[in-house]
């Protein structure tokens, strides 16, 4: 009897230590600390109005934009209410066949050679904001003719907001197809 | 497989792994044995003042059975405060969504799920689960789960250093030294390096922004029984949505996710877990939370060496681990990044990118998901499902072998010692000698315990999977046909009896029949072998220490680590490899066929 007691005071307490007090001071401190983070990292546009998150990717799908990876969220890809990946098996047949319409998608805008794997294979998240370097690569013909700019404007435009490995050495160069796109539609032709 | 990049960040990692194994050991050491630490002028008076609310003497130790009572009324207590909190979610304050309370089966089988340390999730906590639910149930579920797993393993430790007594330790006193001296000045560390990356931390509602280019969809819609309209044709009826704004969910994530990983819970504030971009934003907090996930399983075998009195004993312990790590990670980059014969004949190159980030990075991925079934964890930063068959495979053996490799936080090292008991025993067999262990003769209930502790949860998980194949509504949740579908079942039990709770996620798991079985098989799985290493603590205790003879095998040099890991996966293969064969290995034969 005294044990139950024990047992649901512990419970109480450490409800109010773990799950108040400590959840508390975090907000406390990164508010303070790093508020834009907390925040969710969100961008402006010069009007000052919040045109989307650095972290959260859009579906871009028109041609003159930056494609990013394929998204396998529900209703509509990157629906930020409904993360998650397609969970395809690599060898279930229906699977291989989505891949090879993406694939011959890109074709018919003139890529040639080996296609980068994350730009027809959809991301964990369903909201990866980021493409290899070598996906953008493949798009920089399709959106300089679009667009009536140089293939070298909008390499440069790319080039710029590529991240190379964090520290020079963790994880993979990446470049952010939102802070593209949003800088691509400043430049005029 | 990898390139200079990859190399220098896998061989970076584990030298922080590897130098932090001794402090972090020590501390915790001094923690459990109740000497002072630096944190004790500030957290001394707060542990004394939690004492005397709860009516606990600290210096009152207790016998096994009394500790294991302890332990099991405690997690009671949270469950049944877990289940009322998620069956009333929508009657609590901070729920600025107006989410709508859990179905029942759903509900018990979250409360079993977080309470057991397993964190298998059959929802989406971003569109059920209120910040309330997050913090005041799931959060504190992590601190205090991780920390009664912490506190078996130190009761057993206890009693392989002590003699002659039937005393291992007062229950109340590990738990909450466990939670306020380790855990929770790690999370608020790794909390606040988190938030720094760019993972979220606020009570925000959830955020509509505008999308730059507005997107569409064809929507079915739906008859008055909710079932999909049909035209004439059987085609579905559909109307077109346009989408020119999205909502973000927001939340307290970062306080969350460092104790997510720290206490290898695994469950996601969000349905896409660690691999969301605002759980795990960049390459520093992916490392981050790979080295939290192994943190406290690695230094606890440092911390098993001191307390028994011979540090090498645990060195023994983590190189073991760390050998069956290397391949693992080894085999998981391998399959991954060679794709399949049929993506690269498409002429696709850069592996197999279907469910993984891209700023992770291959290399990345693989520590992660090989760190996440090695120990209790199941956080997940890849989609298992999306795996290649081999690749697959290596999660899925992960979980299945106990999660030993580093383990989860104290179930690990527990499952890992009872393996050791039966190395011990086995070689002693073959030389004719009585077996002993840290100076413990090792005798039938030891051994026992050690086969119910390994074979507890293989035995759940294959019965379970042979009903759910004899069972319609179970079969029909596979996403994938065929071979692939059968690992979807085997892993979500393999995950559940192994208190994981990472999934091949295709599988549709929120349905009656794997919410319910499920359940059983995390309860089965954590406190059957809880209970069982308990016991055992108090058997081991109670005998006197025999000195090392000249017939005693040495437990901490290289050919008993060898010899363990032959035990390890002998007894892993004989039990599991017949289900393997007939999931993962088929799929990658014909695979390789071309069909």
């Amino acid at each position: 009897m005294k044990e139950i007691k024990s047992a649901l005071l512990m419970l109480i307490l450490f409800t109010v230590i773990c799950g108040g007090i400590y959840p508390a001071v975090v907000t406390g401190l990164a508010h303070v600390i790093f508020p834009w983070q907390a925040r969710g990292s969100f961008v402006t546009d010069p009007a000052g109005m919040v045109v989307g998150s650095t972290l959260i990717g859009q579906p871009f799908s028109e041609p003159k934009y930056l494609w990013p990876r394929p998204s396998a969220t529900t209703d509509f890809g990157y629906n930020p209410l409904a993360s998650g990946g397609s969970n395809a098996g690599p060898t279930n047949p229906a699977y291989l066949k989505t891949v090879d319409e993406r694939l011959q998608g890109l074709r018919a805008t003139g890529v040639t050679g080996p296609v980068a794997a994350d730009l027809v294979q959809a991301s964990a998240s369903g909201l990866d904001p980021h493409i290899s370097p070598q996906a953008a690569s493949h798009q920089v013909g399709r959106i300089a003719m679009k667009r009536g700019l140089s293939e070298e404007t909008v390499t440069r435009v790319i080039t710029a907001h590529t991240e190379d490995r964090q520290f020079g050495f963790m994880g993979a160069p990446r470049v952010n197809v939102l802070a593209i796109n949003l800088e691509l539609d400043t430049i005029r032709p | 497989m990898m390139n200079t990049y990859d190399w220098q960040q896998t061989l970076f990692f584990f030298a922080v792994l590897l130098l932090l194994v001794k402090p972090v050991g020590t501390f915790m050491a001094k923690v459990y044995q109740g000497e002072r630490t630096l944190l004790s002028p500030l957290l001394v008076p707060c542990e004394n003042l939690l004492y005397r609310i709860c009516g606990v003497n600290k210096d009152e130790e207790m016998g096994w059975q009394r500790y294991a009572t302890a332990m099991l009324l405690f997690n009671l207590v949270g469950f049944v405060a877990l289940f009322a909190l998620l069956l009333l979610q929508h009657l609590l304050p901070l729920n600025p969504q107006g989410l709508s309370a859990f179905p029942w089966q759903l509900a018990l089988n979250s409360a079993i799920s977080f309470t057991t340390n397993t964190n298998w999730q059959a929802y989406s906590g971003e569109t059920a689960a209120s910040y309330f639910t997050q913090m005041a149930g799931l959060t504190v579920h992590n601190f205090v789960s991780a920390a009664t797993g912490m506190a078996i393993v130190i009761a057993l430790i206890r009693s392989f250093s002590r003699r002659k007594t039937s005393l291992l330790g007062n229950f109340w006193v590990d738990m909450s030294r466990g939670t306020l001296y380790i855990l929770l000045p790690l999370a608020l560390i790794a909390a606040l390096v988190l938030v720094s990356q760019g993972v979220i931390q606020n009570f925000s509602p959830y955020r509509t922004t505008p999308l730059v280019q507005a997107t569409s969809y064809d929507k079915a819609q739906l008859d008055d029984a909710g079932k999909t309209r049909l035209d004439t044709t059987g085609k579905p009826v559909t109307d077109k949505v346009i989408v020119s704004e999205v909502t973000i969910p927001m939340g307290p994530v970062a306080s969350q996710e460092a104790i997510k990983e720290l206490g290898t819970n695994g469950g996601g504030f969000f349905n896409a877990n660690s691999s969301h971009p605002y759980e795990n934003p960049t390459p520093l907090s992916h490392l981050l939370e790979i080295l939290l996930i192994l943190l406290i399983p690695a230094g606890l075998t440092y911390t098993f060496g001191i307390m028994v009195g011979n540090t090498r004993q645990g060195w023994t312990l983590l190189a073991v681990m760390l050998l069956l790590f290397v391949v693992a990670f080894s085999v998981l980059q391998w399959a991954e990044t060679s794709s399949t014969p049929q993506l690269t004949q498409l002429g696709i190159n850069g592996g197999n990118m279907e469910g993984k980030e891209v700023r992770f990075g291959m290399a990345g991925t693989s520590l992660f998901e090989v760190a996440t079934t090695g120990t209790s964890c199941g956080a997940v930063a890849a989609m298992h499902d999306s795996l290649t068959p081999i690749g697959g495979l290596v999660p899925l053996s992960l979980i299945l072998l106990g999660e030993i490799v580093f383990g989860g936080v104290g179930s690990g090292l527990y499952t890992m010692l009872a393996f050791a008991i039966i190395a011990v025993f086995v070689s002693g067999l073959m030389i004719g000698r009585t077996p002993e262990y840290l100076g413990k003769k090792i005798e039938v209930r030891e051994m026992w315990v050690s086969i119910i502790t390994i074979l507890c949860a293989g035995v759940v998980v294959l019965i379970l999977s042979g009903i759910a194949m004899i069972t319609p509504a179970a079969v029909s949740s596979m996403a994938n046909p065929g071979a692939h579908g059968l690992t979807e079942v085997l892993y979500a039990f393999a995950s559940m009896a192994n208190n994981n709770g990472s999934a091949f996620a295709g599988l549709s798991a929120n349905i009656n029949f794997y919410n319910i079985l499920g359940s059983l098989a995390m309860l089965i799985g954590r406190y059957v072998p809880a209970v069982a290493i308990l016991a055992m603590a108090g058997s081991l205790a109670a005998k006197k220490y025999v000195p090392p003879s000249l017939g005693t095998l040495p437990t901490d040099k290289a050919p008993f680590a060898i010899w363990l890991i032959l035990v390890i996966l002998i007894v892993g293969a004989l039990t599991f490899f017949p289900a393997l064969a007939l999931g993962p290995i088929v799929e990658h034969l014909t695979m390789l066929g071309g069909n």
